[in-house]
């Protein structure tokens, strides 16, 4: 009786993460393949000197972050995954919607900008709040944004 | 204040250099805050809660950096960088640091 109950609380956390979590990354996906086509626009480098030409009359530093955390669902596969080694893509996926989800918000900051130099990108692990807390990482993307005199 | 994370500001040239400037919080986040941040761990994703706690953090400890420069009568910081890190359970540093310049 008592190892069904235990089944059952890690699996309902488990089920739960893999319905909900999965649909939310499906649904963040589209929004990010549908927003980087519109600041497609916007070119950016991480180089230190600018590739457009343009007399540059003002620049800003702008930065955009996001807070990331695991589901249950991704925790329980990448537990696997440690038994055997090799990739683990259910954090791969979130690492990678998180940086493009920073560099979007960047973007978006700025979106007047002529174009964006020396872009950075800085993932910093938050510490685990207690034991089965939450693995969460914030990802922050900052550069400089550059305007230039009269239409681009 | 003209702030670059490049050595330049661009268009601009530097005359005078003052030093390093930097400034830094240490947030604790909010019981509030963390009990629906482990709600919503429940699906995963964004922790919007988290993020707009850090954001708020970065923009004081720009706040308090900006106001060292004025200070040192600079009118811009380049090469500004950012880092944080989680100094304990439950709180983390944002610290940010640059050189105060004078442009013209």
């Amino acid at each position: 009786m008592e190892f069904y109950v235990l089944l059952l609380l890690w699996s309902v956390p488990v089920v739960l993460g893999f319905v909900f979590g999965q649909l939310a990354e499906k649904r963040h996906y589209r929004s990010i393949h549908a927003r980087e086509k519109a600041m497609l626009y916007l070119p950016t480098t991480s180089g230190k000197l600018p590739i457009m030409g343009g007399q540059a009359v003002r620049c800003e530093l702008v930065t955009g972050s996001v807070v990331v955390s695991v589901d249950h669902f991704k925790r329980a596969a990448a537990a696997l995954r440690g038994l055997v080694g090799g990739p683990v893509k259910s954090y791969e996926s979130l690492l990678d919607r998180a940086k493009r989800e920073a560099v979007l918000r960047l973007k978006e900051s700025c979106g007047s900008a002529h174009e964006i130099v020396n872009l950075r990108l800085e993932t910093v692990p938050l510490s685990k709040s207690a034991q089965g807390g939450i693995g969460a990482v914030e990802v922050l993307a900052f550069g400089t944004a550059i305007y230039v005199a009269g239409p681009a | 204040m003209l702030m670059s994370n490049i050595e330049i500001i661009p268009g601009k040239t530097i005359t005078a250099s003052h030093g390093i400037v930097s400034g830094s919080t240490v947030r604790a986040k909010h019981v509030g805050r963390d009990i629906m941040a482990g709600l919503k761990n429940m699906v995963g994703g964004e922790l919007r809660g988290y993020t707009e706690l850090l954001e708020e953090s970065r923009a004081e400890a720009i706040e308090r950096m900006r106001s060292q420069a004025q200070q040192m009568g600079a009118n811009a910081i380049v090469n500004v960088r950012f880092s944080t890190s989680s100094v304990a359970v439950g709180a983390a540093e944002i610290y940010v640091y640059g050189t105060a310049v004078t442009v013209a």
